[in-house]
């Protein structure tokens, strides 16, 4: 069914969930067209082993057009393959020369758990958002939006805090697995805009408290998080976020209490 | 005080100790290396030993002395807490390896640590703990006619070993006797092998600040668009490149001037 | 059964506010004994669930994805319309109702657009005051764009991913009820059924997509928001999970599957490149607002192009046909969706279109660069730029773009009455799920707006009203109906997991996509149609016999979960091809050849088809049965569509 001309070699990670021991497993995709994305050349190979009775090659994808942050391979050597502010399903073959061997990994991190072959668990990052990722506004607010003029300097800066996917490349491509530049994102689009200012101080505790409780690693400004985001969310994001933390730890004298859990 | 205990149990305060701890033993360095200089007056070792014996005698620097040596080890020993922390974050390494995109220091700030410490320890031990607690450094004498301000020097040997330093004059001529760590150092850096470790070590210290000095910036938090070039020009040129050649510069002159005797 | 669409009396801006007043409400104290299940986290279900939770009821969500921010609504790039009129531009609640209602081709309810033209400027509201960060002017307030069919700068949006950032604030919303215990999320968990007792949904049955664990929950309502249909075409821009299953299987359960025919093609959309595609790019349609779409006159210039012996720039303006600009002079290349998909395949038809397969048209920017600078078009569109040479390799600042329509959205769906009830009591459907809003075709931006209305503004109402009829005693999980529809599905997963033909899950599919493209697509004939239902139905017979699903229902098995989902999509494109066939006028999305104006443009026939065709699912393999809701307008006037 395909139609390109490119020979691959895949080394692929495989296992069957989480508590089996997994390996390596070579497999030839051939035949493969350049303006293939990545995704499509794994489909034909998929499509291959099914034929032949097996499993298919398990990953996560949903979108394919760069914005669901679904998809989380790491390509040899980095997190959505090897081309800059791009996901994996953005990739395309006419990245890689016909006979390359392609070594395609799952995100490593102890707060990811494999699912299964390629797919990764990352609601380690929900329950982060969960902590203190949001405004508390019911529905129904009767403040017209306009009431609140932002400078678009700031509105703009928020904005592209705010374009974060939650894919975990951050943490996939951290010497650490620290999920900092993620959560400093969320931390910072709210903590830049005059509605978050409320919860502000009790939303970055909160959100780094249940960072730590997922057993992330720790932050050690290396910036290697900033160069693999595919949506090229910057390091200040951090910087943002330990001077709030550090100011609400230990200069803000209001009381300072944890997050409800519950009424 | 739990509320001190929680912040800096968590991962964000391991990491501000790291920086403040980082941060404190810079300024450190600016002092130690302008004391140092005085390794290259030529005066036989009198303003480098008279230096010396203040900073071991005066009691408020030698209460910033502890807190030093305190920093070096609170320092090294949260680095490998969160070294531990960060290996446990990742159970499973990657097998592909690529180029990577970020400075190697960065990346290697735990090795670069380890070997600081490592010299810390030789240099302390063949410095500063010799000089404290051993008899192994000898004394000068040096006497200065205040008439004329010419100082000479001689060795001089103390009937009590625990002597130290004293100050008289004498018909116009100052006298001086000092413990003689400018022997020391002098004898110290003659060993050419002396000399490479330290030139290495100090190529070391040149990796470590160079990402360590800006890190700690950015784990406080202190990112501005008019001031963080600044901490970056600094932390490169200052802490990156002055001060590591500073410090080089010390062994290399003892070793020249030993050749060219 | 008759459909009783209970639309409330009065006077169009009245009925919304009367209802809401004449709905009954639960007591406060009342609301924790509830139980209500929302199926899909898209913006209709995370706003559901979020704003139901604050209420006090408890909410179970679910997803089939790995977290609820990843449902489809994050991929939608324009924006959202709402009648702030912020613009001073004439803009007003009845004329955003008026152009969805004539953007529809008058086959929408007129009491559900006007309510929905109503709530949307408390969405932006809403919106805003969650941190959603919409592109501001210098002075900090918010900015508008004008959207493909309007003439009024109505649309709010944020960059490239409106969709994105209204997602991320619903997500909140919901995580923020998460947090509180309110809702408890279940992700990566499919909904393969509902539990009717007594005619009610009291519940549904979900596959935990991890361990395969078949469960039942039960529930005193069941919220469906699970998007849309589009992927029955196989390529289309929905993401690759996107599925009509939790709708089909409730349309099985008794709720009436309303006009499936009519679904959106987009005209903005990167050309297919090969066998291989799995899904198609949609580029926002803002582009049409500065890029000039055109086509080489004559077939020759584009065979021309297509063997590459000359480049677009190299084609004199006066071999190049601005076909949109030419046959619609007021809108020129802003015309409604549906004309300008149309107006694509035309060209494509007599062989002027463009790119290796010749299956495309160009949308040029070379004016507008010239016109505005390069700096300015990047500064609007760069995103879009740069996604379209990440997938092309062609930069579309130096030649044009290509561009061809593709599946976009489907404005059929479950049948709902004005409560957003389907004709099963307790189950509702919201968002694209249901067929509520857009009649025959959907305007830009405004499918984000009816997602987060319904879950926003209209369910926390009308639910309750149901509620507070059926009272809160518990729902009877010991019911026999819920281990019975538990081991339907049973039965049903090993009878696809036996299943080990010659040809796998993707085959079928594929196959069924080009079989509702070609005669359910663009243009529809009642010939092509009749064949179509033929080649659905024996493909379905084949596919029961000679697909191949492996692996087991106890691990993540995704060819189990696409076999599931494409034997859904198998039965629905039937529908379809039975619904086009039934209507044979042309409105909106739906384009019957034989039923046309003389200059081409889709003709009406209010006469006869001035109704909501709702279909019911009677028995397998038997003809469904067509009811009809016969649309009153009372405030607008019917018109021939024209946008000359």
């Amino acid at each position: 069914m395909s139609t390109g001309n490119m020979n691959l070699t895949l080394k692929v990670w495989r296992q069957k969930n989480n508590a089996a021991k997994g390996a390596f497993v070579t497999y030839k995709a051939e035949g493969i067209s350049p303006d293939m994305s990545f995704l499509e050349m794994l489909d034909v190979v998929n499509e291959g082993l099914i034929l032949k009775g097996e499993e298919p090659i398990q990953f996560d994808h949903d979108c394919r057009e760069g914005i669901c942050g679904m998809c989380s391979l790491y390509i040899n050597g980095h997190p959505h393959g090897p081309k800059q502010g791009i996901t994996t399903c953005q990739l395309h073959m006419r990245t890689f020369h016909d006979g390359e061997i392609i070594v395609i990994e799952p995100w490593r991190a102890a707060a990811f758990p494999i699912v299964r072959d390629l797919a990764v668990d990352r609601s380690a990052f929900d329950r982060i958002q969960q902590a203190g990722g949001f405004v508390s506004v019911n529905t129904g607010v009767t403040v017209d939006a306009n009431e609140i003029p932002i400078p678009k300097v700031i509105a703009d800066e928020a904005f592209n805090s705010a374009t974060c996917i939650g894919c975990g490349a951050c943490v996939a491509a951290c010497k650490n697995a620290s999920a900092m530049l993620f959560v400093s994102a969320k931390v910072s689009q709210l903590g830049m805009l005059p509605q978050g200012q409320p919860e502000r101080y009790s939303r970055v505790q909160a959100m780094v408290a249940q960072m730590d409780a997922e057993g992330f690693g720790s932050c050690t400004n290396t910036g290697a998080c900033e160069a693999e985001c595919p949506k090229e969310i910057k390091m200040t994001n951090i910087s943002r976020m330990n001077n709030d933390f550090f100011s609400a730890k230990l200069f803000r004298a209001e009381v300072i209490h944890e997050h409800a859990s519950g009424e | 005080m739990s509320e001190f205990k929680q912040t800096f149990n968590s991962s964000l305060g391991k990491k501000l100790i790291m920086a403040l701890t980082g941060l404190f033993l810079c300024t450190f360095l600016i002092v130690h290396l302008g004391g140092n200089l005085q390794l290259f007056s030529n005066d036989g070792g009198y303003s480098f030993n008279v230096y010396a014996n203040f900073l071991t005698h005066f009691p408020p620097i030698e209460v910033v002395a502890y807190l030093l040596y305190l920093s070096i080890l609170v320092h090294a020993v949260y680095a490998l807490v969160l070294t531990i922390h960060n290996r446990k974050a990742r159970p499973v390494g990657y097998a592909s390896v690529s180029k990577s995109k970020v400075t190697w220091a960065s990346k290697n700030m735990g090795l670069l640590g380890s070997i600081l410490f490592l010299f810390i320890v030789i240099h302390m031990s063949d410095f500063w703990y010799n000089y404290k607690y051993t008899h192994s450094v000898g004394y000068k004498e040096y006497r200065t006619d205040l008439a004329t301000g010419k100082t000479t020097w001689v060795d001089f040997t103390p009937s009590t070993t625990d002597f130290e330093k004293s100050v008289s004059v004498v018909n116009d001529v100052e006298i001086v006797r000092v413990k003689d760590l400018h022997a020391k150092v002098a004898q110290s850096f003659s060993n050419i092998y002396y000399d490479v470790i330290y030139v290495l070590a100090m190529c070391v210290l040149s990796f470590h600040l160079m990402h360590g000095f800006q890190s700690a910036f950015r784990t406080f938090g202190w990112v501005h668009k008019k001031y963080t070039p600044i901490v970056s020009f600094i932390g490169t040129w200052v802490f990156g490149v002055i001060i590591p050649l500073g410090f080089a510069a010390m062994p290399i002159f003892y070793y020249l001037q030993t050749i060219i005797k | 059964m008759s459909l009783n669409a209970k639309i409330p009396e009065g006077p169009l801006a009245e009925k919304w506010s009367k209802h809401k007043f004449n709905l009954k409400l639960v007591n406060p104290a009342n609301k924790r004994k509830y139980d209500v299940i929302v199926v899909g986290t898209g913006l209709a279900g995370a706003s559901a669930a979020a704003s139901l939770a604050e209420l006090g009821y408890n909410v179970k969500a679910f997803c089939f994805q790995d977290s609820p921010r990843r449902a489809h609504s994050i991929a939608a790039q324009g924006g959202i319309n709402a009648a702030k009129n912020y613009q001073n531009d004439g803009d007003s609640v009845y004329r955003l109702f008026y152009d969805t209602i004539k953007g529809g081709d008058y086959r929408a309810r007129e009491g559900n657009v006007y309510r929905l033209a109503e709530v949307s400027v408390n969405i932006i509201d809403q919106c805003v005051a969650q941190g959603v960060p919409f592109a501001r002017e210098y002075g900090g307030l918010l900015d508008n764009r004008s959207f493909g069919g309007s003439q009024v700068s109505r649309t709010f949006y944020a960059r490239g991913q409106t969709g994105q950032q209204l997602l991320l604030g619903a997500y909140s919303a919901l995580n923020r009820q998460i947090n509180l215990g309110k809702v408890k999320m279940y992700t990566r968990t499919e909904m393969l059924d509902v539990v009717v007792i007594d005619g009610h949904a009291k519940g549904i049955v979900t596959r935990n997509l991890t361990t395969g664990a078949i469960d039942t929950h039960a529930a005193h309502a069941v919220l469906l928001c699970t998007g849309g249909y589009g992927n029955v075409f196989y390529l289309s821009t929905n993401a690759m999970g996107s599925n009509v299953t939790a709708a089909w299987r409730a349309h099985k359960r008794g709720a009436f599957f309303a006009n499936p025919c009519f679904t959106q093609i987009h005209p903005t959309c990167i050309p297919v490149t090969g066998d291989h595609q799995s899904k198609l790019t949609l580029m926002s349609e803002s582009l049409r607002n500065d890029g000039r779409v055109w086509a080489p006159k004559t077939a020759e210039i584009a065979e021309q192009l297509r063997k590459g012996q000359i480049k677009a720039s190299q084609v004199k303006e006066e071999d190049r046909d601005y076909f949109l600009e030419r046959k619609y002079p007021s809108f020129g290349n802003l015309v409604p969706r549906d004309v300008a998909s149309r107006n694509a395949k035309e060209v494509v038809d007599e062989k002027r279109g463009v790119g290796g397969s010749g299956i495309a048209v160009f949308l040029d920017f070379a004016d507008a660069i010239h016109r505005l600078g390069k700096e300015a078009v990047s500064a609007k569109y760069g995103n879009l730029f740069d996604m379209y040479y990440q997938i092309t390799d062609e930069d579309p600042y130096t030649q044009p773009m290509r561009i061809y329509p593709a599946v976009h959205y489907t404005m059929g769906g479950l049948w709902v009455d004005y409560n957003l009830s389907t004709t099963v009591p307790g189950l509702y459907a919201l968002g694209e799920c249901n067929f509520s809003d857009h009649g025959a075709n959907r305007l830009g931006a405004s499918a984000l707006m009816q997602g987060l209305a319904d879950g926003y503004f209209v369910i926390p109402y009308t639910l309750g009203d149901y509620l507070a009829t059926i009272g809160p005693k518990p729902v009877d999980v010991n019911h026999p109906a819920f281990a019975q529809t538990k081991q339907d599905t049973i039965n049903y997963i090993n009878k696809l997991l036996a299943l080990k033909g010659t040809k796998t899950v993707d085959q079928y599919h594929r196959e069924l996509g080009l079989i509702m493209w070609e005669y359910c697509g663009m243009a529809r004939t009642a010939e092509g149609l009749t064949k179509a239902k033929g080649l659905i139905r024996a493909l379905r017979e084949d596919f029961w016999k000679n697909v191949i699903v492996v692996g087991e229902n106890e691990e993540v098995n995704s060819s189990l979960e696409k076999a599931g989902r494409v034997a859904d999509f198998l039965e629905l494109g039937e529908l379809m091809v039975d619904d086009a066939q039934m209507r044979k006028e042309s409105c909106g999305g739906h384009f019957r050849l034989e039923s046309q104006t003389p200059e081409g443009e889709a003709l009406r026939d209010d006469d006869d088809f001035a109704f909501v065709a709702a279909w019911e699912f009677k028995a397998e393999n038997e003809p469904e049965t067509l009811h009809k809701e016969v649309l009153d307008f009372e405030f607008v006037h019917l018109t021939q569509r024209s946008y000359k």
